[in-house]
């Protein structure tokens, strides 16, 4: 355990047990995350990057090897993590900002009772008593932060709308905002911008980068696409096919707020080309992983030239 | 009065008035007498004649189907909770469920008369609830067993508990499935209530007016008997549809 990192994972391995016998995705797996670092994890269809989020969200336990958290082990759920999928998942019967503060009205009931009988609690009470300040918000508050939250992303106006009243955008800029409500330390991402068209999604990234540049969390992102990857993520870690190891780990350094041009530099181009190799040699369609990066110079050269 | 209110009040009523007015002409039409058929004029003098029997016969019939269908509100959820939680449950009780569903429950109705003898307010309560917990234990159980497995992670990778994910996601979103089911269960309650009123009598709501419109032959009073049913059965029904929009008002869109 480094001191500085956030997320870590050690020697994880995980399989599924199913009808035609154990079903291995998760092999010996190592990953580091720094403190309010952006991670993206790509890789092949399949290979175990859904059952990522879900070990490092404590909604599973991983067969073999660990998982730390801010310092602590990681084996059951935690309010200090936020989650948005795919799907919105908002609550229909709920307006809109009752659906980004449901998170509240967990984490501060667990947080009330989950709070551990210490044995040398009388070492530290000031500390407890902050702890429990800081997580359990007040409901006014929570109020306040859910429609700032809102209006960062777009929604001001929308406060009292039922999610069946919104667009596919919408509801992911929603969700986004409920898996932030409760000031989780780590977010984490499972291809929330996957449904959504081009432009939305484009939309999407930059507010993302709001939202950080407004309190910074660590962030742990899976998706497929690679420029998306490449836009947020400080580091892109490619997973192998299944069973997964990390196989490849490319660390983007765009330093600076980014924009969406930063995205058409030879630089960010280049960046592409070396993920979509990796990402061919993980569903084993090409070479090795540690080929040269002559090997793909020829496309990053050629992508140059479209933009020069 | 607007658009909307004409559509929901006159649109109904006026449907009603042309079945009657059809049926009328018909009975008219082929000058049928009423011991073949009675015409809707023919019940008029009924309901003067015996309209204090039928307040007290339909508010015994009333309370009974409500009572009857309240249990079957009661162990239709909890018996739909346990199917929709647990798998083994939902696959070990289904066929016993489908196979007491499937008993006529006219079957059963001497024998919980001959099981519980004289105890006809209990007796008639049991039927209407066993002719209708069924569609509400699956409707639930379905709702239930179908919620999406993103839904539950929102809440539980925060470490809710299963009853915080109970109460705060599935139950909310089960309810437009349950309302459907108790839709059809308000109706089915009814027909319990009647089943025992009429094969088993007991000189106990609308179904024994209707026997005793049988034994003497006066058939404008059996059909005037259906009416009043048939009436109370639209106001329960409408009963459930306001309850339904209090509850799962957000299940509905906007239309267009």
């Amino acid at each position: 355990m480094t001191g500085s990192s956030q997320i870590e994972l050690c020697n994880v391995t995980h399989a599924y047990k199913t009808a035609s016998g154990r079903l291995p995705v998760l092999d010996q797996l190592n990953l580091t995350m720094p403190r309010d670092s952006f991670t993206a994890v790509v890789g092949p269809s399949g290979c175990g990057k859904s059952t990522l989020t879900r070990l490092v969200s404590g909604l599973m336990r991983p067969d073999k090897g660990e998982i730390w958290l801010a310092g602590d082990r990681v084996t059951s759920p935690r309010p200090t993590v936020g989650m948005a999928f795919q799907n919105p998942v908002l609550l229909e019967w709920r307006t809109i900002l009752q659906n980004v503060l449901l998170p509240l009205e967990i984490v501060k009931s667990s947080m009330d009772k989950a709070e551990p009988p210490r044995s040398h609690w009388s070492e530290k009470p000031l500390e407890i008593i902050k702890n429990r300040m800081g997580s359990s918000m007040g409901k006014a508050e929570g109020l306040a932060r859910a429609r700032h939250l809102l209006k960062l992303v777009g929604l001001e106006g929308f406060e009292e709308k039922r999610p069946s009243e919104l667009s596919g955008g919408m509801r992911q800029r929603a969700s986004l905002c409920r898996s932030l409500i409760h000031r989780p330390q780590v977010l984490i991402l499972d291809e929330p911008f996957g449904a959504l068209d081009a432009f939305t999604r484009e939309d999407l990234w930059c507010i993302m980068h709001d939202l950080r540049a407004e309190e910074p969390f660590t962030c742990l992102l899976i998706t497929h696409d690679l420029r998306e990857s490449v836009f947020l993520a400080d580091q892109v870690i490619v997973l192998s096919g299944r069973p997964a190891h990390a196989q490849y780990v490319l660390d983007v350094d765009i330093r600076g707020k980014r924009t969406l041009d930063d995205l058409y530099t030879p630089k960010a181009v280049e960046m592409l080309a070396i993920l979509r190799h990796q990402i061919q040699v993980a569903q084993g369609r090409t070479g090795t992983a540690d080929a040269p990066l002559a090997e793909h110079a020829p496309a990053a050269s050629a992508s140059e030239g479209m933009v020069q | 009065m607007t658009a909307e209110t004409w559509r929901k009040v006159l649109a109904p009523a006026a449907f009603i008035i042309a079945v009657l007015a059809v049926w009328e002409g018909l009975v008219w039409l082929y000058s049928l007498p009423d011991y073949r058929m009675a015409s809707p004029l023919d019940l008029v003098p009924r309901y003067i004649r015996f309209w204090d029997l039928f307040l007290i016969r339909s508010w015994e019939t009333l309370w009974r189907t409500v009572a009857g269908l309240g249990l079957a509100v009661v162990f239709g959820t909890v018996l739909g909770m346990i199917m929709g939680f647990s798998r083994i449950a939902r696959e070990g009780l289904y066929p016993l469920l489908v196979g007491f569903n499937a008993i006529p429950k006219a079957t059963v109705v001497p024998i919980v008369a001959l099981i519980f003898v004289g105890q006809h307010d209990f007796n008639t309560i049991l039927i209407a609830f066993m002719i209708s917990f069924f569609p509400i234990a699956v409707s639930v159980s379905i709702g239930l067993s179908t919620l999406e497995p993103e839904y539950r992670d929102i809440l539980r990778s925060l470490g809710a508990s299963n009853f915080t994910i109970f109460w705060k996601i599935a139950l909310p979103k089960t309810l437009p499935e349950f309302f459907g089911a108790l839709k059809v269960a308000v109706t089915l309650a009814f027909i319990g209530t009647n089943l025992m009123e009429i094969v088993s009598p007991h000189g106990q709501g609308l179904g024994d007016l209707f026997d005793s419109g049988r034994i003497s032959a006066d058939y404008p009073l059996m059909f005037a008997v259906l009416f009043a049913l048939a009436a109370l059965g639209i106001f329960l029904f409408y009963i459930v549809v306001f309850l339904e929009r209090i509850f799962a008002g957000w299940a509905e869109r906007a239309p267009g």
